[in-house]
């Protein structure tokens, strides 16, 4: 008997059509949870190093994690993993909604494909019977339309899809993988999903899911509910009021945008327009969210509203949320919101992801003013509004016509594609992925490790529960404190001194704190969103806000509850380190090294080239790793990952020079 | 009062009956009430979740902006005419919507749909305001549901003495006497209880 996870992958091989139900090692579930940490140790297992996204031997995997399924409120993220054809490194992007929860109440914890169907199909799962059906007739459907009309087509409104547009059809390298309700954007995934042809799948499921401790399990998810409700009404004094609350940042909610608008970078990741927002922007603004939202929503399960149904004359209706309300309205460096929103309702509807798609067109366009690119590289792009060159280098981008067949392989490698110096224009990406652009004055330490490690190359996957800046007061950093629940055991005294300390005499960036701190506080940060990406945790509740619903502490009682296998607060700590290190391990052994791991040169006016090598030094050996940032041996054999050291002895990974 | 008596004099009861009323506007499709319910329903409590089995279902399509919680109540007493009703909005988008959408959004269990059967037997789900021992204040699906979209609510009806509420067991008996008639159901009764 298993409970809480349903025991059961669906593997499908997509070249030859064969369907099978394979039963799960519930020792896995223990060491690795579920979501990201089985799929991790599926893809170090079954994906050869040198396979590539569009390589016959790559897999996507869509899964539910551990706890989706479960009363547990947020837990229904689905986390999708392959190889990204834009970093060539793991890709492993979320998304909320509804998918995961259906695929655990049809009997499944993961839907594997396998190999590259001949033709377009789409895969129908109903409980038992698992159908490839055809596609050809969905082909140049939108992402929402093709959900919609399959589930005209199978007759049941109840079924849950995630599904690919024009730009996973063209193996766009950032283009999305979309629900109704949210969608995995990030490293593209749907790319690898078009290579499969795989236009989308749809889970219906009506089978119970079971709990191993139920009584004690619903007490703690009615603990949680209370916190949530509790967080709600009180909102945290002295931070931006979008980061107050919980759940994804309530963009959707409020309209107070001067935090975005004032701090980050406008354009190609380069203008910083300091007194942007004052109160006619706001009033107009806001005057637009409130005509083009129709309502707000939730996904599975949840009480917080992050998403909005947003509705304009002439566009497409889709489901938003947070920082993409305003991506592309900055890089277009317009005032209006307006074309923001309406501009995001055709990229939704194509599926590109809402962070690199409007940076890649202000490249773009960065090229063109510079005379990089030409008029005859752009013949037929509208002559004088922004807004027009936006929307015309969507539709070239999403299609691969001309241009945008360039420009669909992102910053990076249409930089490279183009040359006559087009590289100095790509300013803003990590690990060949395009970054949330920000630009700001002096190096911040703990962010300068996060931006640079960060496996899945995006700051909000990793970053969490920390404020953006000191508390303006001691009253206010008092305050804080005093109920922060959330700091792991043995933790407590230094993370609140840490708060109370930042912004006093001598204790500010880029030289305070110690380097061990920062190694803890980073940790801290980045091994939560771990657990979350396994248990299929929203961030949102969980890694991301400050004073969090879901911690550390009541975590393991999630788990021991809901599996009936024990669990403790220093066995989640090692399992979230076994699953990070297995994620490093399978980027190590694609190539990834040191010298990968850097923000970008502009990303802070001040930069200390010394300084910032001896905090990766510093930070490499906190984590067990060497000084080319690969996994020790003792380090991996520590964690129960022995497999993984004896197979970097026997391929030279310890060896080699690089 | 005797309820003989009430019955000669002509006097009817007032009742009070609990129900749950559904605000469409603010329910915003989470569906954490499908979950409550059948967690509570399960048995052993909680043990298993299901949202099939839930006597609460939430009709909800993103981008026609409609949100509507069913919960499985009353019967109909004489058969509806099984038209599938559809929403005006539904039509404009895509006539041959109607195909599958609720028929008019009402709580029975009907065989003109698939809501409100337990998925296994067959047998339909009525919601029972979650009856329990000691009696639970409100409703899981109410309790869960942070944004008042299910709000209990308290009617008084008349009920005479023929509303009263027949035993489960007497309609049970009086199915199975349809079937195999009387004189075979009180001989299996007989014998059942000899041998016991």
């Amino acid at each position: 008997m298993r409970y809480a996870d349903a025991g059961y992958n669906l593997e499908i091989d997509l070249a030859t059509g064969n369907i099978e139900k394979v039963a799960s090692n519930i020792k896995d579930t223990e060491d690795y949870l579920g979501g990201l940490g089985t799929n991790a140790k599926i893809i170090w297992e079954r994906v050869p190093a040198d396979a590539q996204a569009f390589s016959d031997d790559n897999i996507l995997i869509f899964s539910a994690g551990l706890l989706c399924g479960t009363p547990a409120y947020g837990a229904n993220r689905t986390i999708i993993t392959s190889i990204s054809p834009q970093t060539k490194l793991l890709a492993f992007s979320m998304t909320g909604g509804f998918f995961a929860p259906e695929l655990k109440q049809a009997g499944y914890d993961k839907l594997i494909l396998k190999g590259k169907s001949p033709n377009w199909v789409y895969i129908y799962i109903n409980n038992d019977k698992v159908e490839i059906r055809d596609a050809t007739h969905l082909l140049g459907k939108s992402t929402y339309e093709t959900l919609e009309a399959i589930r005209d087509e199978i007759k049941d409104p109840r079924a849950q899809g995630l599904s690919i547009g024009l730009a996973g059809e063209n193996r766009v390298f950032f283009a999305s993988i979309e629900t109704h309700r949210g969608s995995a954007s990030r490293l593209g995934l749907g790319a690898v999903m078009g290579d499969k042809k795989v236009k989308a799948v749809v889970v219906r499921g009506t089978k119970d899911l079971s709990l191993a401790k139920p009584m004690e399990f619903m007490q703690e998810c009615d603990k949680v509910l209370k916190y949530m409700l509790y967080r709600l009404e009180n909102p945290i004094k002295g931070v931006p009021p979008i980061l107050s609350l919980i759940g994804s940042p309530q963009e959707m909610l409020l309209h107070d945008e001067e935090w975005h608008t004032n701090n980050f970078a406008w354009g190609n990741a380069r203008v910083r327009r300091k007194n942007f927002w004052n109160s006619e922007i706001e009033r107009q603004w806001a005057e637009t969210q409130e005509r083009a939202r129709k309502k707000l929503i939730s996904c599975y399960n949840c009480p917080i509203r992050c998403a909005g149904i947003i509705e304009l004359p002439g566009f497409p209706t889709y489901v938003m949320k947070c920082y993409s309300k305003i991506t592309y309205t900055m890089a277009a460096m317009v005032d209006s919101l307006e074309f923001g929103l309406k501009i995001a309702a055709k990229a939704q509807h194509y599926g590109v992801d809402g962070f690199t798609t409007p940076q890649v067109m202000a490249f773009a366009l960065e090229l063109y003013e510079n005379g990089i690119l030409t008029d005859s590289d752009l013949e037929g792009m509208p002559k004088d509004s922004k807004e027009e060159q936006f929307f015309w280098l969507l539709d070239r981008i999403v299609r691969r016509e001309g241009i945008g067949d360039i420009l669909a392989d992102g910053v990076y490698w249409a930089a490279r594609r183009i040359g006559k110096g087009a590289e100095q224009f790509d300013r803003n990406t990590i690990k060949k992925h395009e970054q949330i652009p920000i630009k700001l004055g002096m190096l911040n330490p703990i962010y300068y490790i996060m931006w640079s490690t960060g496996e899945k190359a995006n700051i909000t996957q990793i970053e969490g529960q920390l404020p953006q800046a000191p508390f303006p007061s001691r009253e206010l950093k008092e305050e804080f404190i005093k109920d922060w629940i959330q700091i792991p055991t043995g933790k407590e005294e230094r993370f609140k001194n840490f708060i109370l300390e930042w912004g006093e005499e001598g204790k500010n960036f880029p030289f305070w704190p110690s380097p061990d701190l920062i190694a803890e506080l980073v940790e801290w940060q980045e091994l939560m969103h771990y657990v979350d990406d396994s248990l299929g945790l929203c961030a949102g509740l969980s890694s991301f806000p400050l004073k969090p619903p879901y911690h550390i502490h009541n975590l393991p009682l999630f788990i021991q509850y809901a599996t009936g296998i024990e669990y403790d607060e220093q066995k989640l700590w090692n399992t979230a380190s076994r699953i990070r290190n297995l994620v490093r391990a399978i980027n190590i052994r694609r190539g990834l090294r040191r010298e990968d791991e850097k923000p970008p040169e502009d990303h802070w006016k001040k930069r200390f080239p010394e300084y910032e090598q001896k905090l990766l030094d510093e930070y490499y050996n906190y984590k067990g790793w060497d000084s080319r940032g690969i996994p020790k041996k003792e380090t991996l054999e520590r964690l129960g990952l022995g497999y993984v050291a004896e197979e970097f002895e026997e391929c030279g990974v310890y060896n080699d020079k690089a | 009062m005797e309820l003989s008596l009430k019955k000669e004099l002509g006097v009817s009861e007032k009742k009070k009956v609990k129900f749950i009323k559904i605000d469409v506007d603010k329910c915003h499709g989470c569906r954490a009430c499908e979950v409550a319910c059948s967690a509570f329903h399960a048995k052993p409590k909680y043990s298993t979740i299901n949202p099939a089995r839930s006597r609460i279902r939430v009709y909800r399509d993103e981008l026609r902006n409609v949100f509507v919680p069913v919960y499985a109540s009353f019967y109909t007493k004489s058969e509806c005419a099984g038209r599938r009703v559809y929403i005006a909005e539904h039509k404009e988008h895509s006539p041959n919507r109607a195909e599958y959408i609720e028929c008019s959004f009402c709580g029975a269990a009907c065989p003109s749909r698939d809501l409100f059967f337990e998925p296994d037997s067959g047998l339909p789900l009525k919601c029972d305001m979650c009856e329990d021992d000691p009696p639970v204040e409100t409703p899981w699906c109410v309790k869960v549901c942070p944004v008042g979209a299910l709000v209990v609510e308290e009617k008084e009806v008349e009920v005479e003495e023929e509303q009263e509420k027949e035993d489960e067991v007497e309609t049970g008996l009086e199915a199975l006497a349809d079937k195999y008639g009387w004189d075979k159901v009180i001989e299996t009764i007989v014998k059942k209880v000899k041998n016991e």
